[in-house]
Protein backbone atom coordinates (compact mmCIF):
# COMPACT_ATOMS: atom_id res chain seq x y z
CA UNK A 1 0.00 0.00 0.00
CA UNK A 2 1.70 3.50 -1.14
CA UNK A 3 1.89 6.36 1.35
CA UNK A 4 -0.72 8.36 -0.65
CA UNK A 5 -3.42 5.46 -0.28
CA UNK A 6 -2.56 4.86 3.15
CA UNK A 7 -3.08 8.55 3.73
CA UNK A 8 -6.51 9.20 1.58
CA UNK A 9 -7.93 6.17 3.42
CA UNK A 10 -7.17 7.31 7.02
CA UNK A 11 -9.17 10.80 6.02
CA UNK A 12 -11.78 8.51 4.70
CA UNK A 13 -11.70 7.10 7.91
CA UNK A 14 -11.99 10.17 10.14
CA UNK A 15 -14.63 11.51 7.91
CA UNK A 16 -17.00 8.42 8.71
CA UNK A 17 -16.48 8.64 12.11
CA UNK A 18 -17.09 12.10 12.26
CA UNK A 19 -20.11 11.18 10.04
CA UNK A 20 -21.03 8.31 12.39
CA UNK A 21 -20.93 10.70 15.49
CA UNK A 22 -23.05 13.12 13.58
CA UNK A 23 -25.55 10.34 13.30
CA UNK A 24 -25.88 8.92 16.53
CA UNK A 25 -26.27 12.51 17.98
CA UNK A 26 -28.78 13.22 15.79
CA UNK A 27 -31.03 9.87 16.02
CA UNK A 28 -30.67 10.42 19.78
CA UNK A 29 -31.62 13.76 19.66
CA UNK A 30 -34.82 12.79 17.36
CA UNK A 31 -35.96 9.85 19.47
CA UNK A 32 -35.92 11.95 22.69
CA UNK A 33 -37.59 15.02 21.06
CA UNK A 34 -40.32 13.00 19.12
CA UNK A 35 -42.99 12.81 20.79
CA UNK A 36 -42.72 16.35 22.64
CA UNK A 37 -43.17 17.31 18.90
CA UNK A 38 -45.69 15.26 17.83
CA UNK A 39 -47.58 16.39 20.92
CA UNK A 40 -46.97 20.20 19.95
CA UNK A 41 -47.48 20.27 16.45
CA UNK A 42 -51.40 17.98 17.29
CA UNK A 43 -51.77 21.06 20.01
CA UNK A 44 -51.09 23.85 17.58
CA UNK A 45 -53.12 21.98 14.78
CA UNK A 46 -56.26 21.80 16.95
CA UNK A 47 -56.00 25.61 18.02
CA UNK A 48 -56.12 26.05 14.60
CA UNK A 49 -59.02 24.01 14.15
CA UNK A 50 -60.45 25.44 17.64
CA UNK A 51 -60.52 29.02 15.42
CA UNK A 52 -62.54 27.35 12.95
CA UNK A 53 -64.63 25.13 14.77
CA UNK A 54 -65.40 25.06 18.07
CA UNK A 55 -64.36 22.43 20.12
CA UNK A 56 -67.60 21.92 21.85
CA UNK A 57 -69.27 20.98 18.93
CA UNK A 58 -67.83 17.63 18.87
CA UNK A 59 -66.08 14.97 21.21
CA UNK A 60 -64.14 12.43 18.46
CA UNK A 61 -59.84 12.64 18.38
CA UNK A 62 -60.28 15.15 15.02
CA UNK A 63 -56.66 14.35 14.65
CA UNK A 64 -56.91 10.18 15.14
CA UNK A 65 -60.31 10.42 13.08
CA UNK A 66 -58.90 12.28 10.01
CA UNK A 67 -58.92 10.28 6.97
CA UNK A 68 -57.05 10.90 3.88
CA UNK A 69 -58.73 12.40 0.57
CA UNK A 70 -57.11 12.05 -2.43
CA UNK A 71 -56.52 14.66 -5.15
CA UNK A 72 -59.78 16.24 -6.35
CA UNK A 73 -60.39 18.91 -9.05
CA UNK A 74 -62.99 20.88 -7.15
CA UNK A 75 -61.07 21.56 -4.14
CA UNK A 76 -58.08 22.35 -6.13
CA UNK A 77 -55.94 19.56 -4.55
CA UNK A 78 -53.05 18.25 -6.50
CA UNK A 79 -51.31 15.97 -3.90
CA UNK A 80 -53.49 13.64 -1.21
CA UNK A 81 -55.10 16.05 1.84
CA UNK A 82 -56.94 15.18 5.10
CA UNK A 83 -60.09 15.66 5.70
CA UNK A 84 -61.03 16.38 9.77
CA UNK A 85 -64.44 14.64 10.44
CA UNK A 86 -65.88 15.96 13.78
CA UNK A 87 -68.47 13.91 15.52
CA UNK A 88 -70.74 14.43 18.38
CA UNK A 89 -71.89 11.05 19.84
CA UNK A 90 -71.21 8.87 16.74
CA UNK A 91 -72.80 11.52 14.68
CA UNK A 92 -71.36 14.17 12.05
CA UNK A 93 -71.64 17.55 13.46
CA UNK A 94 -68.83 19.20 10.61
CA UNK A 95 -66.32 18.15 8.76
CA UNK A 96 -63.15 20.63 8.27
CA UNK A 97 -61.30 20.32 4.23
CA UNK A 98 -57.95 21.29 2.85
CA UNK A 99 -58.67 23.76 0.22
CA UNK A 100 -56.12 25.14 -2.86
CA UNK A 101 -57.05 28.38 -4.50
CA UNK A 102 -54.73 27.87 -7.36
CA UNK A 103 -55.71 31.29 -8.37
CA UNK A 104 -54.36 33.85 -6.44
CA UNK A 105 -52.22 36.83 -7.08
CA UNK A 106 -49.00 35.16 -6.56
CA UNK A 107 -49.58 31.29 -6.63
CA UNK A 108 -51.67 28.85 -4.35
CA UNK A 109 -53.77 29.79 -1.57
CA UNK A 110 -54.01 26.86 0.95
CA UNK A 111 -56.66 27.13 2.75
CA UNK A 112 -58.83 25.40 6.27
CA UNK A 113 -62.41 25.18 5.13
CA UNK A 114 -64.84 24.13 8.01
CA UNK A 115 -68.15 23.56 6.93
CA UNK A 116 -71.28 22.18 9.09
CA UNK A 117 -73.32 18.84 7.94
CA UNK A 118 -76.69 21.71 7.66
CA UNK A 119 -74.12 22.97 4.42
CA UNK A 120 -73.34 26.04 6.71
CA UNK A 121 -69.59 27.40 7.03
CA UNK A 122 -68.41 27.22 10.35
CA UNK A 123 -65.16 29.12 9.35
CA UNK A 124 -62.08 29.61 6.74
CA UNK A 125 -58.21 30.53 7.33
CA UNK A 126 -55.87 30.50 5.03
CA UNK A 127 -53.33 28.43 6.26
CA UNK A 128 -50.05 29.55 3.34
CA UNK A 129 -50.38 31.97 0.53
CA UNK A 130 -47.33 34.09 -1.11
CA UNK A 131 -49.74 37.44 -1.66
CA UNK A 132 -48.44 40.79 -1.54
CA UNK A 133 -47.67 42.20 1.70
CA UNK A 134 -49.75 45.31 2.82
CA UNK A 135 -52.36 44.61 -0.30
CA UNK A 136 -53.19 41.27 -0.54
CA UNK A 137 -52.34 39.52 2.43
CA UNK A 138 -55.27 41.04 4.70
CA UNK A 139 -56.56 37.51 3.97
CA UNK A 140 -54.73 36.20 6.94
CA UNK A 141 -56.26 36.33 10.02
CA UNK A 142 -52.82 38.20 11.88
CA UNK A 143 -53.69 40.76 9.62
CA UNK A 144 -57.47 41.73 8.91
CA UNK A 145 -60.78 39.84 9.99
CA UNK A 146 -62.00 39.83 6.27
CA UNK A 147 -62.07 36.37 6.39
CA UNK A 148 -64.74 36.18 8.75
CA UNK A 149 -67.13 36.90 5.74
CA UNK A 150 -67.60 33.38 5.22
CA UNK A 151 -68.69 32.93 8.75
CA UNK A 152 -72.32 31.64 8.70
CA UNK A 153 -72.47 31.00 4.80
CA UNK A 154 -74.07 28.60 3.26
CA UNK A 155 -75.56 27.42 -0.24
CA UNK A 156 -78.67 28.03 0.66
CA UNK A 157 -78.33 31.49 1.86
CA UNK A 158 -76.48 33.07 -1.16
CA UNK A 159 -76.98 31.38 -4.51
CA UNK A 160 -73.76 30.20 -6.40
CA UNK A 161 -74.05 33.74 -8.58
CA UNK A 162 -73.62 35.88 -5.36
CA UNK A 163 -70.51 34.29 -4.44
CA UNK A 164 -68.61 36.77 -5.94
CA UNK A 165 -67.04 40.05 -4.60
CA UNK A 166 -69.42 43.12 -4.98
CA UNK A 167 -67.48 44.16 -7.75
CA UNK A 168 -68.41 41.72 -9.78
CA UNK A 169 -72.24 41.77 -8.46
CA UNK A 170 -71.78 39.62 -5.72
CA UNK A 171 -72.27 39.88 -1.81
CA UNK A 172 -68.77 39.82 -0.97
CA UNK A 173 -67.00 42.24 0.89
CA UNK A 174 -63.62 43.57 -0.54
CA UNK A 175 -60.69 45.43 -0.27
CA UNK A 176 -59.59 48.45 -2.66
CA UNK A 177 -56.18 47.53 -4.51
CA UNK A 178 -56.75 43.53 -4.33
CA UNK A 179 -59.61 42.36 -5.94
CA UNK A 180 -57.50 39.21 -7.44
CA UNK A 181 -56.96 37.57 -4.16
CA UNK A 182 -60.59 37.47 -2.65
CA UNK A 183 -62.09 36.40 -6.12
CA UNK A 184 -59.50 33.27 -5.86
CA UNK A 185 -60.46 32.78 -2.30
CA UNK A 186 -64.53 33.24 -2.36
CA UNK A 187 -64.50 31.21 -5.37
CA UNK A 188 -62.35 28.27 -3.97
CA UNK A 189 -64.93 28.29 -1.03
CA UNK A 190 -67.52 28.11 -2.92
CA UNK A 191 -66.40 25.26 -4.69
CA UNK A 192 -65.24 23.54 -1.82
CA UNK A 193 -69.17 24.22 -0.54
CA UNK A 194 -70.56 22.57 -3.62
CA UNK A 195 -68.19 19.52 -3.56
CA UNK A 196 -69.37 18.78 0.32
CA UNK A 197 -73.04 19.19 -0.89
CA UNK A 198 -72.38 16.14 -2.65
CA UNK A 199 -70.21 14.56 -1.28
CA UNK A 200 -71.05 14.99 2.42
CA UNK A 201 -71.71 10.81 3.16
CA UNK A 202 -68.76 9.79 1.54
CA UNK A 203 -66.48 12.18 3.35
CA UNK A 204 -68.02 10.28 6.37
CA UNK A 205 -67.41 7.08 5.31
CA UNK A 206 -63.80 7.06 4.50
CA UNK A 207 -62.21 4.89 6.86
CA UNK A 208 -60.19 6.77 9.58
CA UNK A 209 -55.92 7.09 8.80
CA UNK A 210 -54.19 6.38 11.96
CA UNK A 211 -51.66 9.39 11.63
CA UNK A 212 -48.03 9.21 13.48
CA UNK A 213 -47.20 12.83 12.87
CA UNK B 1 -3.61 31.42 25.79
CA UNK B 2 -3.10 34.90 27.46
CA UNK B 3 -2.53 36.89 24.46
CA UNK B 4 -6.27 36.46 23.49
CA UNK B 5 -7.08 39.88 22.29
CA UNK B 6 -10.54 39.99 23.08
CA UNK B 7 -11.15 43.67 22.88
CA UNK B 8 -10.47 42.61 18.82
CA UNK B 9 -12.54 40.21 19.18
CA UNK B 10 -15.32 42.15 19.77
CA UNK B 11 -14.60 44.89 17.80
CA UNK B 12 -13.66 42.69 14.96
CA UNK B 13 -17.34 41.12 14.74
CA UNK B 14 -19.20 44.47 15.78
CA UNK B 15 -18.07 46.70 13.78
CA UNK B 16 -14.67 46.45 11.63
CA UNK B 17 -15.37 42.94 9.99
CA UNK B 18 -19.18 43.23 10.45
CA UNK B 19 -20.88 40.35 8.79
CA UNK B 20 -23.82 42.09 7.64
CA UNK B 21 -21.98 45.61 6.47
CA UNK B 22 -18.20 44.53 5.27
CA UNK B 23 -18.11 41.00 4.79
CA UNK B 24 -21.30 40.41 3.14
CA UNK B 25 -21.56 37.15 4.19
CA UNK B 26 -24.79 35.15 4.26
CA UNK B 27 -26.92 37.80 2.65
CA UNK B 28 -29.50 35.47 1.23
CA UNK B 29 -31.90 35.23 5.09
CA UNK B 30 -30.39 38.80 5.97
CA UNK B 31 -32.38 40.28 2.97
CA UNK B 32 -35.44 38.03 3.19
CA UNK B 33 -35.86 38.41 6.87
CA UNK B 34 -35.54 41.89 7.52
CA UNK B 35 -39.02 43.29 6.67
CA UNK B 36 -39.75 44.14 10.05
CA UNK B 37 -37.56 44.48 13.58
CA UNK B 38 -38.64 41.78 15.12
CA UNK B 39 -38.24 39.49 12.43
CA UNK B 40 -34.57 40.90 12.19
CA UNK B 41 -33.97 40.40 15.73
CA UNK B 42 -35.09 37.07 15.80
CA UNK B 43 -33.25 35.72 13.18
CA UNK B 44 -30.23 37.24 14.99
CA UNK B 45 -30.85 35.53 18.41
CA UNK B 46 -30.85 32.37 16.00
CA UNK B 47 -27.65 33.05 14.59
CA UNK B 48 -25.79 34.17 17.76
CA UNK B 49 -26.90 31.16 18.92
CA UNK B 50 -25.67 28.36 16.08
CA UNK B 51 -22.74 30.97 15.83
CA UNK B 52 -21.50 30.65 19.72
CA UNK B 53 -21.94 27.01 19.42
CA UNK B 54 -20.71 25.82 15.99
CA UNK B 55 -17.32 27.65 17.01
CA UNK B 56 -17.31 26.17 20.24
CA UNK B 57 -17.31 22.79 18.67
CA UNK B 58 -15.30 23.08 15.79
CA UNK B 59 -12.42 24.39 18.39
CA UNK B 60 -12.55 21.53 20.66
CA UNK B 61 -12.77 19.00 17.27
CA UNK B 62 -9.60 21.26 15.47
CA UNK B 63 -6.79 18.88 16.65
CA UNK B 64 -8.47 15.98 15.11
CA UNK B 65 -9.86 17.47 12.12
CA UNK B 66 -7.16 16.99 9.15
CA UNK B 67 -7.16 19.87 6.75
CA UNK B 68 -8.18 18.29 3.69
CA UNK B 69 -11.08 17.51 4.79
CA UNK B 70 -11.98 20.05 7.29
CA UNK B 71 -14.98 21.94 5.34
CA UNK B 72 -16.79 18.91 5.09
CA UNK B 73 -16.33 18.11 8.35
CA UNK B 74 -17.31 22.21 9.39
CA UNK B 75 -20.42 21.61 7.00
CA UNK B 76 -21.22 17.86 8.99
CA UNK B 77 -20.69 19.61 12.51
CA UNK B 78 -22.80 22.95 11.19
CA UNK B 79 -25.57 20.79 9.89
CA UNK B 80 -25.95 18.05 13.31
CA UNK B 81 -25.78 21.23 15.68
CA UNK B 82 -28.32 23.65 13.62
CA UNK B 83 -31.09 20.10 13.60
CA UNK B 84 -30.41 19.55 16.93
CA UNK B 85 -30.98 23.13 18.16
CA UNK B 86 -34.31 23.00 15.78
CA UNK B 87 -35.15 19.55 16.99
CA UNK B 88 -34.82 20.72 20.75
CA UNK B 89 -35.99 24.12 20.65
CA UNK B 90 -39.52 22.60 19.08
CA UNK B 91 -39.90 19.86 22.05
CA UNK B 92 -38.92 21.98 24.99
CA UNK B 93 -39.15 25.54 24.18
CA UNK B 94 -42.39 25.11 21.64
CA UNK B 95 -43.23 29.26 22.39
CA UNK B 96 -39.72 29.98 21.13
CA UNK B 97 -39.50 27.63 18.20
CA UNK B 98 -42.55 29.16 17.21
CA UNK B 99 -41.22 32.62 16.84
CA UNK B 100 -37.38 31.44 16.13
CA UNK B 101 -38.56 27.95 14.39
CA UNK B 102 -38.79 29.64 10.72
CA UNK B 103 -35.18 31.25 10.96
CA UNK B 104 -33.32 28.47 12.55
CA UNK B 105 -33.45 26.52 9.08
CA UNK B 106 -31.94 29.57 7.03
CA UNK B 107 -28.87 29.15 9.38
CA UNK B 108 -27.45 25.93 7.71
CA UNK B 109 -27.04 27.97 4.47
CA UNK B 110 -25.62 30.86 6.26
CA UNK B 111 -22.05 31.14 5.34
CA UNK B 112 -20.95 33.43 8.22
CA UNK B 113 -21.15 30.23 10.36
CA UNK B 114 -18.90 28.17 7.74
CA UNK B 115 -16.68 31.32 7.23
CA UNK B 116 -16.21 31.48 11.22
CA UNK B 117 -15.15 27.75 11.72
CA UNK B 118 -12.83 28.00 9.32
CA UNK B 119 -11.17 31.49 9.56
CA UNK B 120 -11.26 32.03 13.51
CA UNK B 121 -12.35 28.38 15.37
CA UNK B 122 -9.98 26.36 13.39
CA UNK B 123 -7.05 28.18 14.88
CA UNK B 124 -8.16 29.33 18.03
CA UNK B 125 -9.03 27.83 21.68
CA UNK B 126 -12.56 27.26 22.55
CA UNK B 127 -13.55 30.20 24.50
CA UNK B 128 -12.26 32.55 22.46
CA UNK B 129 -14.17 30.78 19.24
CA UNK B 130 -17.38 31.20 21.10
CA UNK B 131 -16.85 34.62 22.19
CA UNK B 132 -15.97 35.22 18.40
CA UNK B 133 -19.13 33.22 17.25
CA UNK B 134 -21.21 35.16 19.67
CA UNK B 135 -19.96 38.96 18.09
CA UNK B 136 -19.85 38.07 14.72
CA UNK B 137 -23.54 37.10 15.62
CA UNK B 138 -24.18 40.33 17.40
CA UNK B 139 -23.02 42.30 14.93
CA UNK B 140 -25.40 40.79 11.84
CA UNK B 141 -28.02 41.10 14.97
CA UNK B 142 -27.68 44.99 14.92
CA UNK B 143 -27.38 45.19 11.20
CA UNK B 144 -30.92 43.14 10.98
CA UNK B 145 -32.50 45.36 13.86
CA UNK B 146 -31.21 48.99 11.82
CA UNK B 147 -32.55 47.35 7.97
CA UNK B 148 -35.69 45.67 9.95
CA UNK B 149 -36.09 49.43 11.30
CA UNK B 150 -35.82 51.37 8.00
CA UNK B 151 -37.88 48.53 6.24
CA UNK B 152 -40.86 48.52 8.57
CA UNK B 153 -40.95 52.56 9.01
CA UNK B 154 -40.60 53.43 5.75
CA UNK B 155 -43.35 50.28 4.50
CA UNK B 156 -45.34 50.44 7.14
CA UNK B 157 -45.22 53.10 9.37
CA UNK B 158 -45.01 50.91 12.40
CA UNK B 159 -42.12 49.72 14.62
CA UNK B 160 -42.03 46.88 16.83
CA UNK B 161 -44.98 45.24 14.80
CA UNK B 162 -45.35 41.36 15.74
CA UNK B 163 -43.85 41.55 18.72
CA UNK B 164 -46.76 39.77 20.36
CA UNK B 165 -45.62 36.77 18.81
CA UNK B 166 -42.73 36.58 21.19
CA UNK B 167 -44.30 38.16 24.11
CA UNK B 168 -47.67 37.42 24.12
CA UNK B 169 -51.04 39.58 22.78
CA UNK B 170 -50.45 42.08 25.51
CA UNK B 171 -47.31 43.14 24.16
CA UNK B 172 -49.63 44.40 21.13
CA UNK B 173 -49.56 47.65 23.01
CA UNK B 174 -45.71 47.54 22.48
CA UNK B 175 -45.59 48.59 18.74
CA UNK B 176 -44.97 52.06 18.07
CA UNK B 177 -46.85 53.62 15.16
CA UNK B 178 -44.61 56.11 13.92
CA UNK B 179 -46.39 57.83 11.30
CA UNK B 180 -50.16 57.46 11.60
CA UNK B 181 -52.24 56.45 9.29
CA UNK B 182 -49.76 55.41 7.03
CA UNK B 183 -50.72 53.51 3.84
CA UNK B 184 -47.62 51.91 3.36
CA UNK B 185 -44.72 51.77 0.90
CA UNK B 186 -44.56 48.66 -0.38
CA UNK B 187 -40.81 49.20 -2.25
CA UNK B 188 -39.48 49.24 1.01
CA UNK B 189 -40.60 45.81 2.16
CA UNK B 190 -40.44 44.16 -0.88
CA UNK B 191 -36.87 42.49 -1.96
CA UNK B 192 -35.81 46.03 -3.70
CA UNK B 193 -36.02 47.42 -0.10
CA UNK B 194 -33.87 45.44 1.29
CA UNK B 195 -30.97 45.98 -1.02
CA UNK B 196 -31.46 49.51 -1.30
CA UNK B 197 -31.53 49.58 2.37
CA UNK B 198 -28.64 47.40 2.55
CA UNK B 199 -26.52 49.74 0.14
CA UNK B 200 -27.10 52.95 2.39
CA UNK B 201 -25.78 50.99 5.40
CA UNK B 202 -23.02 50.52 3.78
CA UNK B 203 -22.66 53.94 2.41
CA UNK B 204 -23.20 55.00 5.88
CA UNK B 205 -20.26 52.96 7.52
CA UNK B 206 -18.00 53.47 5.02
CA UNK B 207 -18.84 57.61 5.74
CA UNK B 208 -18.07 57.32 8.92
CA UNK B 209 -14.96 55.26 9.02
CA UNK B 210 -13.73 58.16 6.27
CA UNK B 211 -14.76 60.42 8.30
CA UNK B 212 -12.61 59.23 11.61
CA UNK B 213 -9.44 58.33 8.85
CA UNK B 214 -9.81 61.83 7.77
CA UNK B 215 -9.39 63.51 11.58
CA UNK B 216 -6.86 60.90 12.71
CA UNK B 217 -4.62 62.06 9.77
CA UNK B 218 -3.56 65.28 10.01
CA UNK B 219 -2.66 64.66 13.85
CA UNK B 220 -0.47 61.61 12.64
CA UNK B 221 1.16 62.78 9.51
CA UNK B 222 0.67 66.71 8.60
CA UNK B 223 3.84 66.86 6.44
CA UNK B 224 3.20 63.59 4.24
CA UNK B 225 -0.16 65.61 3.72
CA UNK B 226 0.98 68.42 2.85
CA UNK B 227 3.68 66.99 0.48
CA UNK B 228 0.73 65.19 -1.38
CA UNK B 229 -0.56 68.24 -1.94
Amino acid sequence: MSVYTRHSTKLALVLAAFALVGTTLLALTYSATKDNIAASEKKAKLALIAQILPPALYDNDIIRDASELQPTAELGTAEPTLVYRALKDGQAVAAILEVVAPDGYAGKIKLLVAIKSSGEISGVRVVAHKETPGLGDYIEIAKNSWIKVFDGTSLDKHPSKEWKVKKDGGQFDYMTGATITPRAVIKAVHKALVWYSNNQEKIFSLPAQEQTK
Amino acid sequence: MSDVNYKEIIWNGLWKNNAGIVTLLGLCPLLAVSTSVVNGVGLGIATIMVMAFSNGIVSLARNWIPREIRIPVYILIIAVLVTIIDLSMNAFVQPLYLVLGIFVPLIVVNCNVLGRAEAFASKNPVLPSMVDGFMVGMGLTLILAVLGGMREILGKGTLLSGIDLAFGASAKAWVITVIPDYHGFLLAVLPPGAFIGLGLLIAGKNWLDQRKAARAEPAQAPQAATAAA
